[in-house]
This record gives C-alpha cells, structure tokens and sequence, in this order.
C-alpha cells in the first residue's frame, strides 16, 4: 500500500527458555510471533485478535521494540526500527505510543497527571518548558478530563479515568502511530463505551493509525477497519472487519466468532456453536503442519504436514490448506 | 415454595474511611432446577450477595446487618454453625473466577476432590476416589486416571476450571452459585465451560446462580436475569422479557452500550460518570446522578422494587408512575 505508514515483513519474535541457575539447560524456543507480515495505513485501525498466548502482545511490543525481533524487519515510514541505534529509536518513538491494559499497573503511582503528562514533552522537547502547562491543559481537555485534576494522583481516579490519563500520555508527543494493547479488557461495560468512543473520536480527529488489541470480538469489530486473527504466533486470517467477523472463513475464525456470546436470548439459544475442543496448545512445542490441526474439525492429513501460507481468498488473506473445500455449500 | 428465598440481606463493611453498603437491601428467589443470573457492574454488591450466603464474608469488617436467606427451610444466616456446615458444600456449592487462586496449590486434585466427600459423607476413602474419577471424566478431563494424582499447577486454566466444577458438583448440590466462572478464561474455553455447566445441571437436576457481568453469557444460560446496581436489585425479570424491553433506565443503558448490539463505528451510548460511592447515603434511587430521566422526585422518594407482572419487577420510580 502506497499510504502505509507502519509494515511488518516477516516479523519473528522467539525466545530462548532454560531452566536453572549455573548450570543452564536450553529447554526451547518460544515462538511467540513467527513471521508476521502487516501494513497499516495512514488513518487506519487495525484489529488484532486471539486467545491468550497467541502472541498478540509480543507483537505489539515488537512493533513498538520493546522487545528484540529475531529476524523480519519493522519499517516505520521507510525506516526500519530493527537495525537502528538507541538515539534513531529514541526519535522514532516520538511517532509510536503504546496504551496498556492495565491502567492501574501502567501510571506511576507517585507522579501527578501533570507530572505524568509532562515528563513527554520535556524529555522529547516537544516544547518550551513555559509552555508546558498549556499543553498539559490541552491534553486533558482532550481525553475528557478536567484539568482541575491535575495534581491529583492515579489513585485518586476510577479505572476508565485512569486509562484516560494513559490516552493522553501516549498522545502527548503527537504520535501517527498508537498501539493499544486491551485498552478496554479491564473496563465496566459503561465505561468500557466512553473509552471505545473516545479512541474511535481521537482517531478520526488526529488522522492516527491505531493497532487495536483485544480479545472481545464485537469490540474489535466495532471500531476496527481491518482484522487480523492469530493463532500460535502467525496470522490465520487477515481483511475487512465485516468480512471477517460476518462471514469468517478460517476454521479458527469460525469457532472465535461463534463461541461469542451474544446479548440477545433468542438468537443465543438457537444458534450452532462449535465448541473447539481442548486448549490453545503451548507456544514452546508448536503442532506440525498447520498449528490449529489439532483442534480443527476440518483437519486431514495434509493439515499435519505442511505448514499453509497467507493467501488471498474471498476479498481477505487466509491460511488454511482446506479453504476451497470446506467453504464449498454442503460445507 | 422456592429452593432459596433471600429476604432483605443487607452486608456493610465497616472500615475506618467509613461504612460501606455494598448490598443494601435484597431480595431474591430461586426455584429449584432454575437459572438465575445476576448482572452488574464492579462494586454493584453481586458477589458480596452470594458471599454473604455462603458465609464467606470476612467478619469483621463485613458484617450481614439484616436479612433471611432460607435454604429449603433453614434460615443460613441465623441457623447453627452445625446446620450451616451440613449444607454449605454438600447441598449448596460455589465455584469461583479464578480457578488458581481457589485449588489449593499443595494438594494433589485427587485430595482436593474427594475432601468434600470424607466430610459430608460416610464413605471409604476408596469408595471417595471412584466417585472423583467417575466425575473428573464427566466434566470433561481425558486420562483422568493418570492427571487425578497431579496438582493444580500442571494443569491450564480451561482444565482447573473444570476441575473445580467436579470438585463443587461431587456431593450432588441441589444450588450451584458460579462467580463469573468464565471472566478470566478465553472465549472458546469459555464456550466449554457454559456447556460443561448446562450439561450437569441437566444431569444433576440443581439450580444455579450465576454471577457475570456479560450480558451476552447471561442471554444463553439463564432463565431469569437480576440487574443490580450500588449494592440493591433495580430490575428483575426472565430473560426475554429482559432483553427485548427493559425497564429501567439503568438496564437500558447498559444493553445499549454493547458494542455488538449497535451498527458498526456508530457512536456507542455511554452512562454518564461513574458508579457511586457506596459508603456515603443514597437518597432515593442510587442510579439517579446518572440517570438521563432524573427528575426530582428520583432523589426525593425510596425507589421501591415494584412488580409490574409476575416475575417482572424493576425499581425505577418513573417507570412505575408511568411517566416514561
């Protein structure tokens, strides 16, 4: 894509487990993203789903390199973040903000808003040490606080206050790009509305890129553009948000989408649910073939021997071995 | 006459920054073999409810101030510790949301599964240990004869899951009380849990309560729903009825809210500020402050639970003048 302010090519992440203090044993290596390739547009909100442990996190944080990427590269309008120095990363972060799940873990505690909000802009200089407060005003208006608060502490805000105050954090420095990693997860349905509305409004404003991680399908669906599903530290299936969630193709997809839970009793109790069978399998000793076989209701042999590629299908990329056959009618 | 009836319970905390109403005021029933689910938000009183039941509120600060809550006759909040003892566990269980943090993280789940049973029954240890394999099988658990001899840690979290649901159901309860069972689990385990969960109760025959905040899990397994709010009931009704015309402004709210009920990128509906603080008065309906209908006579009268059909009541002082 010509726009495309954020690519992924390739991208692995793994890490080395052992086990032991002296005498170290090399058990492994957790392939916690394994050959993730992505664009995201200017403007654009990408959603990322699946369970827990399918990598989705490690992604955000490599994007972000807070984690070292094992091979693939990070391009960030043309520069590519893997192979830069500390000082070319310090810069780029300027452009790359993260909000994290948990607002209460992610805020220091004995910073004020305003020294929270403040320590941004002057660590980047974004502007004079006078203008300051302006800003830090500015800020809150923003994300729908006060600026009375600001010498209060986080502790003295309610959860969907405080994940305000990291909204505003990350939006200090003018980022084009926000990765926000279950920025509503630990949220109360009512307030879990005014911070989805909040980040669909700053988006639109701000023409910001948005990386939206979550597990809730039907949140993802609502404020994303695109969707890419994870499985085991690859990308299963990745288009538009109505494809996907509306008419899933990938037997993963199927199963995530049919397994939410839909507030309306008449629909709920008829439906057919597939039920996958077992857990997701551990990241460190990844099935052969397709890493999904195991649970598949549709896998064969071939499932358990080659491993399928991301390919085009249906106005969206899928990988599964099968696709033509099980999304024929009958199917 | 009702397999539980709950009668005015009331539990406050009495803590040095002052008291705290967490339930304030609550009545309920349960029939047997039914489902009941109780919605709210954090803080809206819907665990206390049920810890208050079980005897599992810390005393002090918690302190059960007033209420009944008749368990087939016997009053489990004023009966003997003996009486409590005999059906708290055997004929009335609980699971909890997180599993690994209720197994007890040094005991094989063998021993874990057949201690309700050397209590409430006279049987052999051997005899105990059967039974737990038979129900470790039926939840689910593959190879159970090899994994009953291991410890909560070597199992996921899906798994600990379904071993707490044998552990709850091994002495046959006639009410299971599940606090959000599925909230820390991923979607389609969570989907195997609520399964797992409808098959033994039509097995079993028993009740449950089932405590959640997901309207959407509310709306596949329950036959009756109670929405709570600050600590007391403001609307109760079977679950269609609760969905497709909802009373109270509060209920309203919170249905319209959901992201998946709404057209794509529309903007949600939110519920102005926040909940309120439960250790200071509520004046009149606790919903008021955010309520877009308050007018003055919300502060100024109790709003009462009133029935409007039976089986159908809601406590929105408004509603019930018929003037919205």
């Amino acid at each position: 894509m010509s726009d495309s302010i954020l690519e992924l090519r390739d991208v692995r992440t793994h890490f080395p487990v052992s086990q032991g203090f002296l005498l170290k044993r090399d058990l492994g290596t957790v392939k916690a993203v394994d050959g993730v390739t992505l664009s995201l547009a200017r403007g654009e909100v990408l959603g990322l789903v699946g369970e827990s442990g399918c990598g989705k996190s490690t992604l955000a944080r490599t994007i972000l390199q807070l984690v070292p990427t094992t091979g693939g590269a990070v391009v960030l309008e043309g520069k590519n973040l893997t192979t830069g120095s500390a000082a070319e990363l310090h810069h780029v972060r300027r452009d790359l903000q993260m909000v994290f799940q948990d607002p209460y873990a992610s805020l220091n505690p004995r910073l004020t808003v305003y020294a929270t909000l403040a320590e941004p802009l002057l660590v980047h200089r974004v502007c004079a040490p006078a203008d300051v407060p302006a800003r830090v005003t500015e800020l809150m208006t923003v994300v729908g606080l006060a600026p009375r608060f600001m010498q209060k502490y986080p502790h003295e805000f309610s959860g969907g206050q405080r994940q305000r105050i990291a909204i505003a954090r990350a939006l200090a420095l003018q980022p084009k790009v926000i990765i926000a990693d279950e920025p509503v997860s630990a949220l109360d349905v009512s307030i879990q509305a005014q911070i989805l509305n909040l980040l669909a409004q700053l988006v639109r404003r701000m023409n910001l890129s948005l990386v939206f991680i979550a597990h809730d399908l039907s949140v993802v669906k609502h404020i994303s553009d695109r969707v890419a599903v994870m499985y085991l530290g690859k990308i299963v299936e990745l288009g538009r948000a109505e494809d996907i969630i509306e008419r899933p193709r990938h037997p993963y997809t199927r199963a995530l989408v049919s397994a939410i839970p839909t507030p309306n009793p008449d629909i709920e109790r008829t439906r057919q649910r597939i039920v996958l069978p077992g857990d997701p399998p551990s990241p460190m000793n990844p099935p052969a073939g397709c890493a999904f076989h195991p649970r598949c209701p549709y896998a064969e042999e071939k499932c358990r021997l080659a491993v399928p590629p991301l390919a085009p299908f249906d106005a969206r990329e899928v990988a599964c071995l099968r696709l033509a056959e099980i999304t024929s009618p009958g199917h | 006459m009702p397999l539980l009836n709950v009668t005015d319970l009331r539990t406050y905390f009495h803590t040095r920054s002052g008291v705290y109403r967490a339930v304030d005021g609550v009545s309920f029933s349960v029939e047997r073999g039914e489902t009941l689910g109780i919605v709210g938000e954090s803080g809206s009183g819907k665990s206390v409810t049920c810890y208050s039941i079980m005897g599992l509120i810390p005393t002090p600060p918690g302190r059960i101030e007033s209420g009944t809550a008749l368990f087939d006759g016997t009053d489990l909040l004023h009966c003997s510790p003996a009486q409590a003892r005999a059906i708290r566990g055997k004929r009335v269980a609980m699971i909890f949301q997180d599993p690994m943090t209720s197994l007890n993280p040094y005991m094989r789940i063998s021993e874990q599964l057949i201690e309700p049973l050397l209590i409430h029954e006279k049987i052999s240890r051997r005899d105990a240990l059967v039974r737990a394999l038979a129900m470790l099988e039926s939840v689910g658990i593959n190879d159970a004869q090899k994994r009953i001899h291991l410890y909560p840690h070597e199992f996921s979290g899906g798994m600990r899951q379904r071993v707490m649901i044998a552990m709850a159901l091994i002495t046959k309860p006639e009410l299971l009380i599940a606090d959000e069972p599925t909230t820390a689990l991923d979607v389609t385990v969570q989907a195997q849990i609520l399964e797992l969960i409808k098959k033994m109760q039509r097995e079993l025959g028993m009740a449950v309560v089932f405590i959640t905040h997901d309207l959407g899990v509310v709306s596949g397994l329950c036959d009756r729903v109670q929405v709570m709010y600050a600590g007391r009931v403001v609307e109760t009704a079977d679950v269609r009825t609760l969905f497709h015309s909802p009373q109270h402004p509060y209920t309203r709210g919170l249905q319209r809210s959901i992201p998946s009920l709404q057209p794509k990128g529309a903007e949600l509906y939110t519920i102005s500020g926040l909940p309120p603080d439960v250790s200071k008065p509520l004046p009149g309906c606790a919903f008021a402050p955010r309520c877009e209908f308050a007018r003055e006579i919300c502060v100024n009268r109790d709003a009462q639970l009133a029935e409007v059909a039976p089986g159908q009541a809601h406590a929105c002082t408004r509603v019930q003048l018929g003037e919205l």
